[in-house]
């Protein structure tokens, strides 16, 4: 008896182990990459970091300057949540609220194959058919801009925002929906005046995910963004190459030799990157979980 | 006023439809262009030779192995450590400080953009535990990028098992953890599995973290240890698409890269659904 007690406790805490093993991994990750990022201001003012408008990380004197790439990292992401949030919405509406049910369980699995393609592969299909189609459309220099960035990281944000507003929407009560009707209003008026705000705050939770996913993407905008770091305006800055964060990464971490400042102000970037995902999705789990229906 | 309303409708229903229609058109247009373009590259020897001629003639063997090889790699950590996770959390986690923190923690690890799971791998894995840039050190932090999917998904097939088949063997006398194994784990495993599956797609197809834990621009034979480098797919597409020798002569060889990779990650998708569905059935029944 006493034995088969003490395995019982032996599994439970493996258990337990396994289940720390997330709250220890993120730890670990913040450790490191403030660790890193930290060292950079030993030699470069974190004021400087926080408000030069360059980053000219080989000149000399070095420039880390954090705005452009964040700045860059914003435009991108705010043309995708233009793009993305009204067509993913109406989507997400027509398949829980008219399409008939067969054709309902065929379009779900159809977009749902957008959120399984891989972000290299959306870029390599920016590169070759957006990018040239957005150059000639609009008459640019070059059609590596903001906008086609915005464009692919729409569709690919996509997914997120369809299925979580599709959830939000189909949880609202039948009751709410059929007194709706009952009074006489019309199904769209039922739709945008009763189930639209009943579900709102699923809606906006998938928005801030939707948000979340784009301006952590990486390889679909180095490929497609043209990547040259400059404070982008608004909303001109759409039309012209950007540089973003993520992309800042993963196009100079393979040229910098590590532990120099150029290394740490990349970590410094990373930091930057995760502490404006952490804040986004602390944000959407609040929404999601504050404003849920109680039934 | 009333007819005033239907015109509305009419307008929003047909805009509604229009968006969906959209959202479609994206999926066939991406499909077609890769599917159209990349089907005339993929050979027999397009997938069983070595790339030649400084990556502008020849196969992608290496990448998919490579491909492979992170796979099993990341699976391996990640799939034990999710599943246990999730059982620690939906079966014996009381509510409390303590799952407050996992919890948190997991919504974050999977909202955390995949550059950032590279950094982190760069220092701990290939630095800081000089593992350096290898198999191992990706797959490591793969495993990191996959566990709050796969711990996810295995609570959810958890939660499905009905609260009554643990109470029937719990009133037996038998004790937790054998209920566990014996009741509940066999009903929730292909929910488990669907998970796991739908995380190999997203191993095949990540780029930034590998880019910075260890992935190869050219490396003309296989990995001879988890200690060494590797070429992948994503990356190797990234490569001939953006910075190889010739990138307007080997389009070709990068439209069938990337038909390769979606494949890859079409059907394995697609397995995991078939799956999911399949089980859904059965419970019905």
């Amino acid at each position: 008896m006493s034995n088969r007690k003490i395995k019982e406790k032996g599994i439970e805490s493996l258990l337990f182990a396994s289940g720390a093993v997330t709250v220890v991994a993120l730890l670990l990750l913040c450790i490191f990459l403030f660790r890193d990022g930290y060292l950079l201001f030993d030699n470069y003012p974190v004021s400087s970091f926080l408000t030069d408008t360059k980053w000219y990380p080989t000149a000399d004197p070095e420039h880390f300057g954090l705005l452009p790439l964040f700045l860059g990292s914003v435009i991108v992401t705010i043309g995708a949540v233009l793009f993305s949030v009204p067509l993913g919405i109406a989507t997400a509406i027509y398949i829980s609220e008219l399409a008939n049910p067969k054709i309902a369980n065929i379009l779900k699995p159809v977009t749902e194959i957008l959120a399984g393609i891989p972000s290299v592969v959306y870029g390599f299909f920016g590169l070759v058919v957006l990018v040239p189609f957005v150059q000639n459309t609009l008459k640019l220099p070059t059609g590596q801009t903001a906008l086609t960035g915005s464009i692919m990281l729409g569709i690919m944000a996509l997914p997120t925002i369809i299925s979580m507003s599709e959830d939000a929407i189909s949880s609202v009560p039948r009751a709410l929906k059929e007194g709706s009707l009952a009074l006489g209003s019309t199904k769209w008026q039922t739709i945008y005046k009763v189930t639209a705000p009943a579900a709102l705050s699923g809606i906006s939770a998938a928005v801030m995910l939707g948000i979340g996913r784009a301006i952590g993407e990486t390889m679909t905008v180095m490929m497609v963004t043209g990547n040259s770091a400059v404070i982008p305006g608004f909303p001109s800055g759409l039309f012209a190459p950007v540089r973003t964060m993520t992309a800042t990464i993963a196009l100079e971490m393979g040229e910098v030799p590590q532990g120099s400042d150029h290394f740490h102000a990349l970590f410094a970037i990373g930091s930057v990157l995760f502490i404006t995902t952490f804040i986004i999705n602390i944000v959407a789990n609040y929404i999601k979980r504050r404003y849920r229906f109680n039934l | 006023m009333f007819s005033n309303a239907k015109i509305n409708e009419k307008i929003a229903f047909a805009l509604l439809k229009i968006a969906t229609g959209m959202v479609v058109a994206f999926v066939l247009v991406i499909l077609y262009y890769i599917v159209s373009n990349g089907y005339s590259a993929i050979n027999l020897e397009f997938i069983t030779s070595m790339p030649r001629n400084r990556m502008t003639e020849g196969g992608i063997f290496p990448a998919i192995m490579g491909t492979m090889y992170l796979i099993v790699g990341s699976m391996a950590i990640a799939m034990p450590l999710g599943i246990l996770s999730a059982i620690y959390l939906t079966e014996y986690a009381k509510p409390g400080k303590t799952t407050w923190a996992i919890e948190m923690a997991i919504s974050n690890l999977a909202g955390t953009p995949s550059v950032v799971f590279g950094l982190f791998g760069l220092a701990m894995f290939v630095k800081y535990l000089n593992i350096g840039a290898s198999i191992l050190s990706a797959s490591l932090t793969l495993a990191l990028l996959i566990l709050p999917v796969i711990i996810r998904a295995s609570q959810e097939a958890l939660l499905t098992v009905p609260k009554d088949y643990r109470d029937a063997s719990l009133a037996l006398g038998v004790t937790k953890w054998e209920t566990i194994r014996r009741v509940v784990l066999p009903s929730a495993i292909p929910g488990m599995i669907t998970g796991a599956i739908l995380s190999i797609g997203r191993v095949a197809g990540e780029t930034a973290p590998i880019l910075l834990t260890g992935a190869a621009y050219f490396l003309p034979r296989l990995p001879d240890s988890v200690y060494s480098q590797f070429m992948a797919l994503p990356y190797h597409l990234y490569v001939l698409a953006t910075s190889g020798t010739n990138i307007a002569q080997t389009r070709p060889l990068q439209y069938g890269t990337a038909l390769i990779l979606l494949l890859i990650v079409l059907c394995v998708n697609l397995v995991a659904v078939t799956i999911r569905s399949h089980y859904k059935n059965k419970i019905k029944r």
